[in-house]
């Protein structure tokens, strides 16, 4: 079987878009430490939950931008190939 | 597409954007997407319902019945939100918010009824971070004198240092970018899990996809409708300023 270098890119592409999705990790514990604290929160002052609730949600969407990052990254190696001439 | 490359073992997995017709213009090829047909889908079902429902509010009655409930109940949530996040100057972008948030939210939960999100293509969510983009600095000149624009572009240094403007005007280009980033890339990963749902277990997939639907379509659009209205709203209200506001 013959391997051309264009087999070497398609499957560096993948191995690429899977590490790629690993900036999930982080996202995930940044939106896990905000939604511990904004249970403490709401465990300290139950009357403010709605408040408490949006901004944490706020947050939260804008913690996952990193992570939607990697994603992109990975989508665009496996779907439009930029590497591939 | 031969985009099926690398999941050729599935070849009925189909998430991408599909060209419907191509026309020239200007020596340009482009071409009539699905995303577009959805969006004119979304349109034409808003622009009827506003229809009806100022044919309904113009009979309005002062004890509301049926239908003038849900039209009053919608407006005075968005206006609620609205007036929490803006204070003062609500008034003036009331309209446009509420319009986007209607428009984003039924974008993103319209893959309930089979449509290929509008807002899974780059393009629709663009065009909104731009008209965001040009609403945040229009407000900046409108509200403030060049020289506390000048000012606060050099932010952390004295303005007659302007080493920090660069970087400055870097984060506010990737303010459009990254809001519109992160609606486009939230729909387009709930539109690809289950585009791999269906097209992977599809000897399987019988009501428990009605879960994942609710995730990703339902709760994930809503708050990323929620975050993008939030963000164009916090973003206008501190370029106007705190002592206009």
């Amino acid at each position: 079987m013959n391997i051309t270098g264009q087999d070497l890119i398609l499957a560096f592409s993948a191995i690429g878009a899977g590490l790629a999705v690993i900036a999930g990790i982080g996202p995930g514990v940044g939106q896990g430490i905000a939604a511990g604290h904004a249970a403490a929160a709401v465990g300290r002052n139950p009357g403010a939950q709605g408040q408490i609730m949006s901004t944490m949600l706020l947050g939260q969407a804008v913690a996952e931008t990193t992570g939607l990052y990697g994603l992109l990254v990975a989508m665009l190696l496996l779907f439009v190939k930029p590497l591939v001439g | 597409m031969n985009n099926a490359l690398l999941m050729s073992s599935a070849g009925d997995i189909d998430f991408m954007i599909h060209g419907l017709f191509s026309y020239e213009l200007f020596g340009q090829t482009l071409w009539i997407t699905t995303s577009h047909v959805c969006i004119l889908i979304v349109m034409l079902s808003l622009i009827i319902f506003s229809i009806i429902a100022g044919r309904k509010m113009r009979r309005a009655t002062d004890v509301p019945d049926g239908f003038q409930n849900v039209v009053e109940l919608v407006i005075e949530l968005l206006d609620g939100m609205v007036a929490g996040s803006m204070g003062k100057s609500a008034p003036r972008f009331r309209n446009y918010i509420e319009t986007i948030f209607i428009f984003i939210l039924i974008s993103n939960i319209s893959g309930l009824v089979g449509l290929r999100p509008p807002t899974a293509d780059y393009g629709t969510t663009f065009a909104l971070g731009i008209i965001t983009f040009c609403l945040i600095h229009f407000n900046e000149v409108k509200h403030n004198s060049l020289k506390s624009i000048w000012i606060d572009k050099c932010s952390p240094l004295p303005p007659w240092l302007p080493i920090w403007l660069p970087i400055n005007i870097i984060s506010d280009i990737a303010v459009p970018i990254s809001l519109s980033l992160r609606l486009f890339a939230n729909v387009l990963s709930g539109t690809v899990m289950m585009a791999l749902v269906y097209g992977l277990l599809s000897k399987i997939a019988y009501v428990w996809p009605a879960v994942l639907h609710v995730y990703f379509d339902l709760f994930s659009g809503a708050i990323q409708t929620y975050v993008f209205c939030m963000l164009t709203m916090t973003y206008i209200a501190q370029a106007i300023g705190d002592d206009n506001n």
